[in-house]
């Protein structure tokens, strides 16, 4: 397997409580990585591990190595702002920053200037908004404020936020669970389209979101990984019974 | 009928049917009478500022006869003894002395109050925040005598002659003055005195921007000084500006700290190293000597209304503004 991040021997804490036990995986890259387990497990806990969100908690502490394209992103003079443009995260529900519909996905590109132009700015919001699925409902309100958006096309406008610094791994935890069933399948649509071009990985607690999304599923419980593989492995062919049995709705 | 063969009732058995009784009974009484006591002191206070604000109005009434009300405002020369009552002075100290003690106190309170919020650890926090209110404890009179004692030397050996050697061409920076009882000395102390105001309720103002805005920033590789400055000011600026403001109408009536190394001469100020005579040190001083000199108590209850009702407009519309952006959190 062609893995985009591995994860080696990884634990976390928060305090004194060890929310990941030594947890060693690889995520393959250009594809869709779910990952599941019933609430509490860690699963939120290991994709803050992934973009170095976990040491914005007080007294959190991690051991171990996280390795994207082979580098350890916990090594010592590591520009953390890079590791955050490039592993992009949709939060479980959306954050409009207080600015207007343009500005929030200009936001990142700003900060990073990676345009020469206001022109070359213009172009670029318009394709992520596109890639986003959200241009043609705002292309006619872009100058109001992203608050005035409905809460399934602020997280859309948050996806092509996210797109427009050009991350090269996109996180998503649980990035449906705030949005109505319809605005849920336009995200989840969105994302399928993206793996083309982007390591995305996704958490969630909905077992049929996870048949519907997963290429590659990590099932977790307890602080521990139990289980992964491709999708169609585990799903249809659980090694654990542990997995077995959250498979089959026992939690 | 066998009487014993009736099965023994409970309580509420017995009222079943019956109505249920009217509510006045001893303990509800008790109970309405705490509640109407209780909304009577708390009414009280109310009462007392208009009340106050009344009375004042009604004290200020019989110069109002004898000069209008601008040439009272406006006028600039305060000589009781020749029936001169000129306000402006004093006004225009009040103000002097309010902007410079908020123009100093406000940039290292919103970076004080930003270090605690964004950077600050849970543990430093817990520390820093209850020594940032004790200031708050110290008495006025005790930030006087500091401000007699280190900052009125220094204004007058190390600052005045500083700013006049290198920026003595800009008006407001002539020193005059030979003493260091100035603007600036009342500045300073003002701006110490109301710092830990401008803290606490800028902080309030911070922990409201959700931390999940915050990480929305970060997430796409701001800094974290980039999400303080386009995010979070931007987010909470109507709020700072309201903590500025009512921080400043406290340092619009602080009396005796700042009449202690104002200098206190009927002047209008051109500089901050001139005197000023503020009105709260105005009525201080005067109220209740030499109360013979015609209309002199009405033109000393007028300073204390005109003061009152500068304050009240600033204190109102600030704390709509706070109310608004705390919501519950500002009780
Ligand atoms: N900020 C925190 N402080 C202390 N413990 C936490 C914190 N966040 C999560 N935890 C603990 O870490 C464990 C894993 O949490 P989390 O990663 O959020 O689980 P999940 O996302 O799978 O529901 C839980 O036991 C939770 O109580
Ligand atoms: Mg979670």
């Amino acid at each position: 397997m062609d893995a985009h991040i591995q994860i080696k021997n990884l634990n976390a804490y928060y305090d004194d409580i060890q929310a990941l036990k030594d947890v060693n995986i690889e995520l393959p890259r250009k594809q869709i990585t779910v990952i599941m387990g019933p609430s509490g497990c860690g699963k939120t806990t290991l994709l803050k591990t992934f973009n170095r969100f976990l040491e914005l908690t007080d007294k959190t502490s991690i051991t171990g190595e996280v390795l994207i394209d082979g580098q350890n992103i916990y090594e010592r003079d590591i520009d953390v702002t890079e590791v955050r443009k490039r592993v992009g995260l949709l939060a479980q529900r959306p954050f409009p920053l207080p600015m207007s519909i343009y500005e929030n996905v200009a936001y990142g590109m700003h900060i990073h200037r990676m345009k020469n132009n206001r022109n070359e700015y213009r172009k670029a919001v318009r394709h992520y908004l596109e890639v986003a699925g959200l241009y043609d409902e705002v292309k006619t309100r872009l100058t109001n404020p992203a608050t005035s958006l409905s809460i399934g096309q602020q997280q859309r406008l948050c996806l092509a936020r996210g797109l427009a610094v050009e991350p090269e791994i996109i996180l998503g935890d649980e990035p449906t669970s705030a949005l109505d069933p319809v605005s849920s399948q336009h995200i989840e649509g969105r994302l399928l389209g993206l793996k083309e071009q982007y390591t995305i990985v996704i958490v969630t607690h909905t077992l049929r979101q996870a048949k519907r999304l997963a290429d590659y599923v990590i099932y977790m419980y307890m602080g521990e990984v139990v289980e992964s593989g491709p999708a169609k492995e585990v799903f249809n062919n659980p090694k654990q019974e542990r997995t077995r049995a959250y498979l089959e709705g026992q939690f | 009928m066998d009487r014993q063969a009736i099965p023994v009732l409970t309580e509420s058995q017995k009222m079943e049917g019956r109505k249920f009784r009217p509510s006045l009974t001893s303990r509800r009484k008790q109970d309405q009478t705490a509640g109407r006591v209780l909304f009577a002191v708390t009414l009280l206070p109310i009462a007392l500022v208009t009340l106050i604000t009344i009375g004042l109005a009604a004290r200020f009434w019989p110069i109002l006869k004898v000069y209008s009300f601008w040439d009272l405002v406006s006028g600039t020369v305060w000589k009781p003894q020749d029936g001169l009552f000129g306000f402006w002075p004093f006004i225009s100290g009040t103000f002097w002395v309010t902007i410079v003690g908020a123009g100093l106190a406000i940039p290292p309170c919103i970076l004080t109050a930003l270090y605690l919020s964004e950077y600050a650890r849970q543990s430093t926090r817990a520390i820093m925040k209850p020594l940032l209110d004790l200031l708050a404890a110290i008495p006025s009179v005790v930030y006087g005598v500091w401000g007699v004692i280190a900052i009125v030397p220094l204004v007058e050996k190390n600052i005045a002659p500083f700013f006049e050697k290198y920026l003595g061409f800009v008006p407001i920076f002539v020193s005059k003055n030979p003493t260091g009882y100035s603007i600036l000395s009342g500045g300073i102390v003002l701006a110490v005195m109301i710092a830990p105001f401008i803290i606490a309720v800028t902080y309030e103002v911070l922990m409201t921007v959700s931390e999940g805005l915050r990480q929305a920033s970060l997430a796409v590789g701001a800094t974290q000084w980039q999400t303080i400055r386009s995010i979070i000011l931007k987010q909470t600026m109507p709020g700072i500006i309201a903590a500025v403001v009512l921080g400043a109408t406290r340092a619009l009536g602080e009396t005796m700290a700042v009449l202690m190394v104002v200098g206190n001469v009927p002047q209008v100020p051109r500089s901050i190293f001139d005197t000023a005579y503020p009105l709260p040190a105005l009525i201080a001083n005067n109220y209740g000597e030499m109360m013979s000199i015609p209309l002199y108590d009405a033109a000393l209850l007028g300073a204390a209304f005109i003061l009152l009702v500068i304050i009240l407009i600033f204190n109102i519309a600030s704390t709509l503004v706070l109310q608004r952006m705390l919501g519950k959190r500002w009780v």
